[in-house]
């Protein structure tokens, strides 16, 4: 990943290239990749979605000129951050932003988007920027021992995820500077909160030896890049478990595999290319006789759109046949309707089930 | 039965001829004498239309004197002056002495004179409300000396009764004045008076007018607009399509043909000797019949065969409408606004009579924007004043979506805005709901003509509230500029350790682009938009 340094020199060249324009009197542009499904493609030799070179260009005229200045603005606090070596939250920078009188933010999301654009427009994280989002990062339990640092002394710090009882570890916003040892044999990314709850009160990673993450819906940029570095160190497969339905599919399992398409300058970093998905299989529905809820029209519309616009379906027969047998049945189904078949078929049955037949697994 | 036959006897002392004075006032509303308000207006109207249609005759730019005083309690003095050809001596009594007299009522020519019944009805309400003769000069040419007469219209015998006559010197070279003084009412306001003046000079952008009402000192001047003649409208035949059965009647009786083949040829437009012969075919009759012949039951089938034979719509170049650019003069004169837009209709055919619209709009300006929008009826140039909700005109306003043109309007209603919509009417004949004449019957090819013509206004007004909003939101990009360019300099100074004099080099830089591509963009809009502003 590009450092520091790297970031603050981005912010200067780029400033200097819009003042020499100016100077030369041209308009000056911002260009930045445009952040959407449709500007990326996916390749399973790579395993991520990679931005395609879609670009939309801000050149400075009457209408832009308020967005332009609140990118230059931001740019400037960005660079300010950085030497300082500080930090600052997506919503301190919204706060920030209310010195800059005629030229504040009035909501959140309209600083979160300049903030975005930025990050784009450098193809840098906004971590390297010096934001920092306040979003939770998943939680741990299992067999793996966490060695960060204890932030006021710098003292190495030994984290054992399997002392938290039927409480957890949660991961860092910052994860580059942990180490990891373990000697489970995979890693179970579990959707909700609820499942991870079971889990973890009936032992599930002693018996099976494995480490537990709960990802709490869509697995933010720190947890896809903990996953990622502790499957990469320690060569361990991972596996996804989440509720059958399409949210669970691609907002979920389809992120935490090849990245986001809003973010796609940086799906290369924050992306678990090799996990696979253990269930819930639409075709478990039928195998395990699932209780269902009926498709809704937004559903039949997001399955459909699926199938027709995202690279990563397509990429896939496999996915294909799950999402058409899923718009077939026109039902979906939650994680936790297994407890249909009692409170720990889960543990006894199913897991151990799918386990063992990956056949029945999804790529 | 000895009483029946003394009730009979007694019955025929009451009986005698009905006077013209008795059926006058017991059919006053007919003739537009409802009441004292209405009476004088239709005075100063019928003064006015004579005037008008006089000076179209003769090819002469109309200038005409209206003043309107006070004499005693509840009467007025109406004296209309023109500048018209003037009435030859022996004429001037008939004209204005009696009832129903006239050449225009049987005429398919666009003429105003079709509106009323004619000027001495109005001589006649005077008298039969004062007392008092009117007083009449006219002149012919400046080798004469100018006419001048005092005369009543004797209601027994409906014959002109001349009080005193005698030659007088006149300022004018020729043209004609007329004094009628009558009980009334005056009032301002819409059907007032002074309305009908302000419409009038809009419908006749050509004509000049001078009106004095009774609270003014001075009187208001509405000069011309354009300062060329309509074109003269030309006289047509009847279409068979568009006489009734009782016309047909008369015409068979007056007609000089000596055949029925004849009749229908000459004396109608666009029948050929083919058609002819179809029409008497279809109607069993003899197409060599002497037309004086034709019974009453044989007309009905001539009535019923014109129905079904296929005819050529009649000619339409005998119309004159106001035109688009006349009428877009005339708006800009006459009303304070904003916007102006009219438009003119090719000539189109109801039931074998020709006729075309006129449309035009005025928007913004000093207008009302929470109100209903005025509306301007005209009929062969003349305003409608009164009964607008019967008028096919106001049911065509009624029927068009004005919220398709960035107005506002409630279901069944007048459109709401600072807006004055004008239409007219000519036609050689133009159908009235009623004998008073005052609301344009509803025909469905004339709804769809007035829509038309309607939309076509529109679509104009709608173009220009929309630039007119972008343009408002160019002044808003200006303060733009202003408000967010100082942030670009603050930014690019943190960034890149500019020195003050460098960043205000830069914004200076900076605000002369913007502002020219912004000053750029104006430029062109205003004008676009100035072919359409005053």
């Amino acid at each position: 990943m590009k450092n520091k340094n790297s970031a603050v020199e981005l912010i200067n060249e780029n400033a200097k290239g819009i003042y020499q324009k100016i100077l030369a009197r041209k308009k000056p542009d911002l260009k930045i990749p445009l952040r959407a499904l449709s500007n990326v493609k996916y390749d399973p030799k790579e395993g991520y979605f990679e931005i395609k070179g879609l670009i939309k260009e801000r050149t400075l005229t009457v209408n832009t000129v308020k967005t332009f200045a609140q990118t230059l603005r931001m740019m400037s606090e960005s660079k300010k951050l950085i030497e300082s070596d500080d930090m600052a939250t997506k919503r301190e920078m919204y706060y920030i932003s209310k010195n800059w009188e005629d030229a504040r933010f009035d909501e959140q999301p309209e600083s979160d988007t300049v903030i975005d654009d930025i990050e784009a427009m450098f193809m840098l994280n906004r971590e390297q920027l010096g934001f920092i989002p306040e979003e939770k990062g998943g939680e741990i339990a299992g067999k793996l021992i966490v060695v960060d640092k204890d932030p006021a002394t710098g003292k190495e710090l030994k984290i054992d995820c399997t002392k938290f009882g039927s409480g957890a570890y949660s991961i860092p916003i910052s994860v580059e500077h942990l180490k990891f040892e373990t000697n489970a044999n995979f890693i179970l990314a579990v959707e909700t909160a609820g499942m991870f709850q079971r889990l973890v009160k009936h032992g599930f990673w002693k018996n099976s030896n494995c480490i537990l993450i709960s990802l709490g819906g869509v697995p933010t940029r720190a947890c896809r890049r903990f996953i990622r570095r502790l499957s990469d160190e320690k060569k361990l497969p991972v596996y996804a478990f989440t509720d059958s339905d399409f949210y669970g599919f691609f907002n979920i399992y389809r992120t935490l595999k090849v990245g986001s398409g809003n973010a796609a300058h940086i799906n290369k970093y924050f992306c678990v290319p090799n996990v696979k998905f253990l269930g819930v299989t639409p075709q478990d529905i039928l195998d395990y006789k699932l209780p269902t809820h009926p498709l809704k029209e937004v559903d039949i519309k997001r399955g459909k759109d699926a199938l027709k616009n995202d690279p990563f379906v397509h990429a896939y027969k496999e996915w294909q046949k799950a999402v058409e047998l899923m718009l077939k049945l026109g039902k979906r189904a939650e994680q936790q309707a297994l407890a249909q078949w009692g409170l720990n078929y889960v543990i006894e049955k199913y897991l151990p089930d799918k386990l063992k037949n990956q056949k029945t697994w999804l790529p | 039965m000895e009483k029946n036959i003394t009730t009979a006897e007694e019955l025929a002392k009451l009986q005698r001829e009905i006077s013209v004075s008795e059926f006058f006032l017991k059919n006053r509303h007919l003739l537009g004498f409802d009441n004292p308000r209405k009476a004088l207006l239709t005075v100063v109207k019928e003064c006015v239309d004579n005037s008008l249609d006089a000076c179209q005759d003769m090819k002469i730019l109309p200038e005409i004197k209206v003043e309107i005083k006070s004499t005693t309690e509840g009467r007025y003095l109406v004296s209309v002056e023109d500048n018209g050809p003037g009435i030859v001596k022996e004429q001037v009594p008939k004209v204005f002495g009696k009832l129903l007299y006239g050449s225009k009522f049987h005429r398919y020519r666009q003429s105003r004179g079709i509106q009323g019944i004619g000027v001495s009805s109005s001589v006649m309400y005077g008298q039969l409300t004062t007392g008092k003769s009117s007083k009449i000069i006219s002149r012919i040419g400046p080798k004469k000396k100018a006419y001048y007469c005092e005369l009543y219209v004797n209601t027994k015998t409906n014959e002109p009764q001349i009080a005193k006559e005698e030659e007088v010197e006149w300022h004018r070279d020729h043209g004609v004045k007329v004094e009628i003084e009558l009980e009334a009412i005056y009032q301002k306001g819409q059907k007032s008076v002074d309305e009908y003046i302000k419409q009038t000079a809009l419908a006749n952008p050509h004509a000049q007018f001078i009106y004095k009402a009774p609270d003014n000192d001075k009187p208001i001047k509405y000069p011309r607009s354009v300062a060329e003649l309509p074109k003269e409208p030309k006289e047509i035949k009847p279409h068979p399509y568009g006489v009734e059965l009782g016309v047909l009647i008369k015409m068979l009786g007056d007609t000089k043909a000596s055949t029925l083949q004849g009749f229908l040829t000459n004396d109608f437009c666009r029948v050929s000797p083919k058609v002819a012969k179809q029409i008497c075919e279809a109607a069993g009759v003899y197409v060599k019949s002497r037309p004086s012949r034709i019974a009453r039951q044989e007309a009905d089938n001539l009535m019923k065969a014109i129905k079904k034979t296929k005819i050529m719509a009649p000619p339409t170049d005998c119309l004159v409408p106001i035109g688009e650019e006349s009428l877009i003069k005339s708006l800009k004169k006459e009303i304070v606004a904003d916007f102006y837009t009219a438009t003119t209709r090719s000539p189109s055919v109801y039931r074998g009579m020709p006729f075309q619209i006129d449309a035009g709009l005025a928007f913004g300006g000093g207008m009302s924007a929470e109100e209903l929008s005025n509306v301007m009826r005209f009929a062969n140039r003349v305003p409608l004043l009164y009964q607008q909700s019967a008028c096919a005109i106001t049911k065509s306003i009624l029927q068009t979506n004005w919220r398709n043109y960035g107005l506002q309007q409630s279901k069944g209603a007048l459109p709401i805005g600072p807006l004055t919509l004008f239409v007219h009417i000519a036609s050689v004949w133009v159908p009235f709901t009623s004998e008073s004449k005052e609301a344009v019957a509803s025909y469905p090819e004339i709804i769809d003509e007035i829509k038309l013509a309607l939309q076509e206004c529109g679509r104009k007004l709608n173009m220009y509230l929309h630039k007119k909003h972008s343009r408002e939101l160019e002044g808003k990009k200006q303060s733009y500029i202003k408000k967010y360019l100082p942030h670009i300099g603050i930014a690019l100074k943190e960034i890149i350790n500019l020195d003050e004099k460098e960043k205000q080099k830069l914004l200076k830089i900076l605000e002369d682009m913007l502002e020219r591509s912004r000053v750029k963009l104006d430029t062109e809009f205003n004008e676009e938009l100035a072919q359409h502003e005053k």
